[in-house]
């Protein structure tokens, strides 16, 4: 076979080079920095943090490039960036300026809200959140090669990263333990493509890398994350909204690798400093909830 | 024989897969204390920098250097990195095989590829040669060897992205995320008396 380049093989198989670690959001190349010296297997570059976004409202979109590229120039692991859902044309614009990965998010206000991007159409690949099993298939479908939870950005309260976690594990576990003639049935239930069904199944997990994210603040709650089955951790607002995010970013770099380890658990959770100021998601009005977003 | 896997970050999990299915004992390998109990180790793919750092952290660096004296030590991609002695970056390295190293050698992810390579060296393991499938991932490339160091494969253009150093071996590529699993027997072969 002649060279190939930017095949989906490529695009899961970063992705799996970037299990066991940690994924963090950083909004300057001086963040940027912190991260990487901290232990980050890959940075998010954005304007603002979720927590910001949900503080300051008004529509949320794509960062600037110039921010983007300063952030690529800077570190040497891989850079992501957020398009809002939808927006084709922020992901072309990404994609000229080669970013690593795209992470077509809720975090923004939704460009389209009946049509996610036709991701197989891109070189570079993409990660999406889901809530569920048939959300995850269906972003799989439109060629996303990693999957996140959604959780709820910006909140430090792992709730519902640990609900929507559950939520794809646990009906992973039940799609099992289906029989063969039940499939179809069940892909029309959860509004999933068949022939993904019928992977995840045989695989016993995802066909791409599962990483949770959305309110992830301390190295327990990473792994928590870890123990309940994911692959990594995003964490967002949790480290430079944090008191001190150099000790606490490499304290949940720690945690990730450690994750079934007390003993180092508890000796990495000591002397983190402040944690972010969380918002427990029982105050949030149902019509703020950014996981809602998407379909 | 068992071999461990390093488990600090990246896809671990895809080498233990493969050994597995070969019928051979594995261990994840997350402290010092237990490399005591493997035959041979793979560095598998992730991020260089956070496996560095990592093994530095938890004072893995100098007991990894030891047992790679001794005991066969393949480095996939960020694993081939750490056995450099050179990476043109300031990031812990174990300095155990003779090569210098060019990380993201090809760009960025969207230069990523896939191609056939000749790799003579596996001939040992099956006769036939086919052509090997090998996935580039931001890859490195091994831009020199020195000393006892030698190049087991390359690009058609003539670029080295694979060396071995008696029982140290080092690939630029993804053996681990293919189903051919020829080179993971190969590396299984440098453990055994000859």
């Amino acid at each position: 076979m002649d060279k190939q380049v930017a095949t989906y093989e490529t695009k899961k198989g970063l992705a799996q080079m970037l299990k066991g670690g940690v994924i963090m959001d950083v909004v300057t190349p001086e963040h940027a920095r912190i991260a990487e010296d901290a232990g980050a297997v890959a940075v998010m570059a954005l304007e603002r943090v979720p927590a910001d976004i949900r503080a300051e409202g008004g529509v949320a979109r794509m960062s600037d490039p110039e921010l983007i590229l300063k952030i690529m120039d800077t570190v040497s692991i891989p850079v992501m960036a957020k398009v809002r859902i939808g927006h084709f044309v922020e992901a072309q614009i990404l994609g000229a300026i080669g970013v690593d990965y795209i992470d077509e998010s809720e975090v923004l206000t939704p460009a389209d809200e009946e049509h996610h991007i036709n991701k197989h159409e891109f070189k570079v690949p993409f990660v999406c959140g889901c809530r569920n099993l048939g959300e995850a298939l269906r972003r799989i479908g439109e060629g996303a090669a990693m999957i996140r939870t959604k959780g709820e950005a910006g909140t430090g309260d792992v709730v519902e990263a640990v609900r929507h976690a559950r939520a794809v594990l646990g009906e992973i576990r039940r799609l099992q333990n289906l029989p063969e003639e039940e499939l179809m049935t069940y892909a029309k239930e959860i509004g999933a493509p068949y022939n993904l069904v019928k992977e995840t199944r045989e695989l016993g997990h995802l066909p791409v890398v599962n990483f949770a994210a959305g309110g992830i603040a301390t190295p327990a709650d990473a792994a928590l994350m870890m123990q309940l089955g994911m692959d990594g951790v995003f964490v967002g607002s949790g480290i430079f909204k944090s008191g001190d995010p150099a000790k606490r970013g490499a304290a949940i770099v720690k945690a990730v690798t450690h994750y079934n380890d007390p003993g180092i658990l508890a000796e990495v959770s000591r002397n983190l400093g402040e944690a972010m100021v969380g918002r427990q998601i029982t105050s949030i009005p149902k019509e703020e909830l950014i996981a809602n977003r998407g379909w | 024989m068992k071999i461990g896997v390093l488990a600090l970050q990246g896809d671990f999990a895809e080498h233990i897969a493969i050994l597995r299915s070969l019928g051979v004992e594995t261990k994840e390998i997350r402290t010092a204390e237990q490399l005591n109990e493997i035959d041979g180790l793979i560095i598998p793919g992730g991020e260089s920098t956070t496996i560095g750092k990592l093994a530095n952290d938890f004072g893995l660096i100098q007991p990894l250097k030891d047992f790679g004296k001794k005991k066969p030590i393949w480095g996939t991609c960020a694993g081939a990195i750490l056995l450099s002695k050179d990476a043109h970056n300031d990031q812990p390295l174990l300095s155990l095989m003779d090569i210098h190293i060019t990380r993201n050698a090809f760009g960025r992810q969207v230069e990523s590829f896939e191609i056939d390579l000749d790799i003579p060296s596996l001939k040992k393991i099956d006769p036939s040669n086919k052509p090997y499938h090998a996935i580039f991932i931001r890859a490195p490339l091994i831009e020199s060897v020195q000393s006892d160091a030698h190049p087991i494969a390359k690009l058609p253009d003539g670029r080295i992205v694979a060396a071995q150093q008696r029982n140290l071996l080092a690939t630029s590529f993804h053996p681990e995320l293919t189903p051919d699993d020829r080179f993971h027997r190969y590396f299984l072969s440098l453990g055994q008396p000859t």
